[in-house]
């Protein structure tokens, strides 16, 4: 319980102030100020300026937005994708489909997200959409095998034979009887690639994969201020320390989801 | 025994020639003609009518896709466009230092896992295992280069224990070593965060097992039954996170040379793909998921050597 | 002397009483049985005297084991004693062993806890001679099998050798034979009582079966939640004074009163039917082999009688049961359900329930929803007063259908069950292990609703079961079922007082008895 509290509030504030920065920042990121550059932070720059001249703050707020934004459409993909193929293999156990489902699985699990964000930026340039893809694609196989596995178990169940007793087929036993039944699962998995999403799009961000300037994102911020280190680190410790916090948030909000939702949850890590 | 060995080795068989039919169709067939697309909007037509006859791109696609495979069996990866020299040496020179970052990193995961896992999982509830637990939240949350910039602000530019970044060549093994060291360290510590709480879990799970029961009838102390008979169950989810992390530390390995500006294959395609040099990312990547596939084939293996119930009887 | 004595103990889990009072005692050579239903804390007593309990138990009383009290020993004294003094057989044998050491390594390592100086081969040596005695002879059962490659009864021998490699004073079986078949059962008791004979060994044998411990036992102990209500001698049914110890007797050998009478018609027809698996291949480019798990089984189901098929884990009863349902093709013959092939026309008049009342239903639906789904048959939504009457015909009522399947009880979950079945007014009833895993009281209760059911409804039912007595108690005819095949068929007295077929006869001397009174 204490985890789920603290994770969402974690996650709330990151949350908020991602939906603030579309009205109002403190400093307009998008002036770029040199005579005001890389100060430490100060009463004016809670976390001090940028190369540019730039708020930090004010970048961290726009920043979460990216972060934020790539996650969650990626988690979307590999659950939008992974759920009904997972569903689809428990359904023809042992079939081709099956087979071909979760090969298809081991195959993609051997292209890290990195590889695959590699690949469409040399056919396609970078960009954040890259990001958003590449972790997508790799979130697909996460979300089929877990929801295969549920699956399977579940398809043993006499009220799932039951249910084809009364003559249901395996599409609406899917959705009546096996869906409900993995959705915690689900929940509590999405968290966790949620997390994972805004670890990868900061990675690749950073190695110039991801968001584009001028679009503010941490990986970004922290690839620019590496030169910077030893001459100014707060402008590298403070974008770190948006991405450590709300991945924490969220770990710990997927965590106690999990203990309040059904302790003996089998999440992939 | 066998029979598991050639079913896998069959599997492996499969996995290879759709991974490399995928990075076939990705690099040479979606981008239209490779050869116009390297050489830029402005390029000459004759210039790129000669880059097509240099890349064999007049072949058609199944032989262009045979020759390329071909090749990479006889160490042939073709040459590079931009630097004029076989792929092959270049990624043989790279590949010395980000494989041997990530083997490192893999030995220091589980070398740190392991322990703190069991002790974790041995102190249940306790002071040691609320603290350790909760650093490994710490773990999993840390961007592993964010980590390794905040290693080379604490022991390479304040303490000056290491320097900052550069790589002297294996000719200086020891020297290579420390060069080494942080970006391992910075790899190994989130990974063996992830680990460590597969290993507790893991080995909870086992603990709680009817055959532990019987153990403890027996006369075994908690502690014998979960060396002598949880620790090699519990192995079978273990040995699965540690392949799946492997591929994970490859590609954190590539992320990590940009932080301390090691020569790698991470730098040498971060180039590739800001120059258009096609064949160097292709091949690159197909090392990269060989690498990924064949960690896999070995921990499959390595499956049937904890569990007998793969082996089935020979 | 007395070899264990258990003095009131009482057991409490994190401050929730459970054992009151318990006090046993148990003689050299003597065969203590211990019966009880779910929730009597027969298995949590027997736990105690190895102190293998789970976190946060506190215990009072004594607990006498070869003159020393167990409840002040140290953890080290304790591990000293669990194995060497005592041994202990569990009822799970498929996840008793550890399944990636060899049964021969397991076996020793009893030996080499206790005798940390004996060789590796000679306690090999050891736990071979103890695996010989448990009726798994070398030259079949080499030490080098891991528990995968065995069946469920061996396994339970490897538990038992386990147990009794250091020929202890004192075995406690908890449950050693619910999960096996009746033959297994039968022949893991003997070996038992041989043991018990042989060592002048002490056993306490714990069981929910009256008739598997009446068999056996020297005296017999009955508990009731959480407490001994009446010990008495081998002669208990006779002695008895307690009203719950009579209650346990009466139920285990209930039968319901039926009146229905059969019709001559048949309303289900079974011909030939054939049902084969694709086995996994053996090599890669051999041809698959196929196992015949149902081999030209033919048989009737007149309109109103009760048909029972018994048979043991593996013989095709499981398969049969679904092709009859339709979930499973056939390779071969005819299923006919009223003159039709079962398909989607007929399918209405048949409905199924199954053994576990806490697998039977999704956890997420109302019970309302729950006992409506076979009008999926139909076509259309069940009516209000359509699920009320259902419930009401088992015994429940109007208000339950808003509840969700986590309130109510094993017994409550199968009269659930049965309103599914119901509630499309079907004609058979298929009950697959419908009562198997219910206590012997609520068992009563539910045999006596089908008998109600089936006079009031005019039902068929197909009963499958493992349990004889379950099946002679409500069924007019029957089936015995082996290797997919139907070996004997006849009315359920004949069948059960003069069989003919020697597979019967085995399984019928092999099922335990309750005393006559």
């Amino acid at each position: 319980m204490r985890n789920l509290t603290f994770g969402l509030i974690l996650t709330t504030i990151f949350a908020i102030g991602a939906l603030v920065s579309f009205v109002w920042t403190p400093y307009d990121v998008t002036v770029l100020e040199i005579a005001n550059k890389l100060k430490s932070p100060t009463a004016d720059h809670w976390f001090g300026t940028d190369h540019f001249g730039r708020d930090i703050f004010s970048m961290i707020m726009v920043g979460a937005r990216t972060s934020i934004a790539v996650a969650i459409v990626a988690v979307v993909i590999g659950m939008g994708l992974g759920v009904p193929l997972g569903l689809a293999a428990a359904a023809r156990k042992g079939s081709l489909l099956d087979e071909v489902i979760m090969r298809g699985n081991d195959l993609i699990f051997a292209f890290p997200s990195l590889l695959i964000a590699i690949l469409i930026t040399a056919i396609f340039g970078p960009s954040a959409v890259n990001a958003i893809i590449a972790i997508g694609i790799f979130n697909i196989p996460v979300f089929a095998r877990l929801t295969r596995g549920a699956a399977l178990s579940l398809w043993t169940r006499d009220y799932v034979l039951a249910a084809r007793v009364a003559g249901k087929g395996a599409t609406r036993i899917s959705v009546e009887h096996i869906l409900p039944n993995v959705a915690n699962l689900l929940i509590v998995q999405g968290t966790i690639q949620f997390s994972l999403g805004i670890l990868a799009e900061a990675a690749l961000s950073y190695v110039g994969l991801g968001a584009q300037p001028p679009t503010p994102s941490w990986g970004r911020m922290l690839a620019d201020a590496q030169t910077l280190i030893a001459l100014a680190p707060h402008v590298a410790l403070f974008p770190g320390f948006a991405i450590l916090l709300t991945v924490l948030g969220l770990n710990l909000a997927g965590d106690g989801l999990r203990d309040v939702l059904d302790p003996k949850l089998r999440v992939l890590r | 025994m066998l029979r598991y060995a050639i079913k896998r080795i069959g599997s492996l068989a499969i996995s290879l020639i759709v991974a490399s039919l995928v990075i076939f169709a990705c690099i040479e067939v979606i981008p239209g003609d490779p050869a116009s697309f390297m050489l830029g909007i402005n390029a000459q037509p004759d210039t790129v009518a000669a880059l097509r006859e240099e890349l064999g791109l007049n072949a058609s696609l199944g032989a262009r896709y045979l020759s390329w495979v071909t090749g990479m069996l006889s160490g042939d990866f073709g040459t590079s466009y931009t630097y004029r020299s076989p792929v092959a040496e270049i990624i043989g020179d790279r590949l010395w230092i980000s494989l041997p970052l990530a083997l490192i990193a893999l030995g220091l995961t589980v070398l740190i896992a392991f322990p703190v896992g069991i002790l974790a999982a041995t102190k249940r509830g306790s002071w040691a295992d609320m603290s350790v637990m909760g650093a490994t939240q710490l773990g999993i949350a840390i961007p592993n280069f964010w980590f390794a910039m905040l290693m080379v602000l604490l022991f390479a530019i304040n303490l000056r224990w290491f320097s900052a970044g550069g790589f002297p060549g294996w000719e200086h093994p020891l020297a290579a070593l420390k060069a080494l060291t942080l970006p391992a360290i910075a790899l190994a510590l989130p990974q063996a965060s992830i680990l460590a709480r597969v290993m507790r879990s893991a080995l909870l799970d086992t603990l709680s097992e009817d055959y532990i029961r019987t153990c403890r009838a027996k006369g075994l102390t908690q502690r014998q039954a979960l060396w002598r008979h949880a620790l090699r169950n519990a192995m079978i989810p273990v040995l699965t996170i540690i392949g799946l992390q492997f591929s994970f530390l490859l590609a954190g390995a590539i992320i990590i040379e940009n932080v301390f500006y090691l020569p790698g294959l991470g730098r040498l395609v971060f180039q590739a793909i800001s120059q258009r040099d096609l064949i160097m990312v292709e091949s690159v990547v197909f090392l990269l998921v060989f690498a990924v596939i064949m960690v896999n084939f070995a921990v499959d293996l390595a499956y049937a050597w904890v569990d007998p119930r793969l082996r089935g009887r020979s | 002397m007395t070899l264990l004595s258990i003095e009131n103990l009482s057991l409490s889990i994190r401050g929730i009483p459970i054992l009151r009072d318990v006090s046993l005692s148990l003689n050299h050579g003597e065969i203590l049985g211990v019966i009880g239903e779910s929730g009597s804390g027969k298995s949590l007593t027997t736990f105690s005297v190895l102190q293998l309990l789970p976190s946060g138990t506190t215990c009072q009383g004594r607990i006498n084991l070869l003159g020393g009290d167990v409840l002040t020993k140290s953890e080290q004294a304790l591990c000293a004693m669990r194995g060497r003094d005592v041994g202990m057989v569990f009822q799970e044998p498929m996840t008793a062993l550890n399944p990636v050491q060899t049964i021969g390594a397991q076996v020793a390592e009893t030996i080499l806890i206790h005798e940390p100086n004996t060789s590796k081969v000679d306690a090999m040596k050891r736990a071979a001679h103890a695996l010989t005695r448990c009726e798994l002879p070398q030259y079949k059962f080499p030490l080098s099998r891991y528990p995968h490659e065995m069946s469920g009864g061996q396994r339970q021998r490897v538990v038992i050798a386990m147990a009794i490699a250091l020929q202890p004073k004192l075995l406690i079986a908890d449950e050693p034979t619910t999960a096996l078949d009746v033959t297994t059962q039968a022949e893991i008791l003997d070996l038992l009582s041989r043991l018990v004979r042989e060592d002048d060994m002490g056993l306490m044998l714990i069981s929910h079966d009256l008739a598997v411990v009446s068999d056996m036992a020297h005296r017999i102990a009955i508990m009731k939640n959480g407490e001994v209500v009446e010990e008495g001698g081998a002669d208990l049914h006779r002695t008895m004074t307690h009203p719950y110890t009579k209650a346990l007797f009466a139920a285990s050998s209930h039968q319901p009163e039926r009146n229905a009478t059969p019709e001559d018609k048949p309303l289900l027809e079974i011909n030939d039917a054939i049902r084969d698996y694709t086995l996994p291949r053996k090599s890669l480019f051999g041809a698959a082999d196929t196992f015949r798990a149902v081999d030209n089984v033919s048989f009737q189901i007149k309109r109103g009688e009760s048909l029972g098929l018994v048979g043991e884990s593996g013989c095709g009863k499981s398969t049969l049961t679904r092709a009859i349902l339709g979930l499973e093709p056939l390779q071969g013959g005819t299923i006919l359900l009223d003159g039709q092939p079962v398909g989607p026309a007929v399918r209405r008049k048949m409905q199924v329930v199954f053994q576990d009342p806490y697998g039977s239903f999704n956890p997420r639906h109302k019970v309302a929803r729950l006992v409506s789904e076979p009008f999926h048959l139909v076509g259309r939504k069940a009516t209000d007063a359509e699920i009320d009457e259902a419930l009401i015909s088992v015994g429940l009522t109007p208000a339950d259908k808003t509840k969700y399947i986590h309130e109510f009880s094993g017994g409550q979950r199968q009269r659930i069950a049965i309103a599914r079945a119901l509630i499309i007014k079907p004609e058979l009833i298929v009950l697959d292990e419908a009562v198997s895993a219910l206590d012997v009281s609520i068992r009563a209760q539910i045999l006596d609703l089908l008998a109600d059911l089936s006079d009031r409804f005019g039902l068929t039912y197909l009963f499958i079961s493992h349990d004889l007595s379950v099946v002679r108690a409500i069924t007019d005819r029957c089936l015995v079922m082996q290797s997919g095949k139907i070996v004997e068929e006849g009315d359920t007295e004949r069948l059960f007082t003069a069989p003919t077929h020697p597979y019967t006869q085995t399984l019928i001397a092999a099922a335990p008895t309750l005393p006559e009174p």
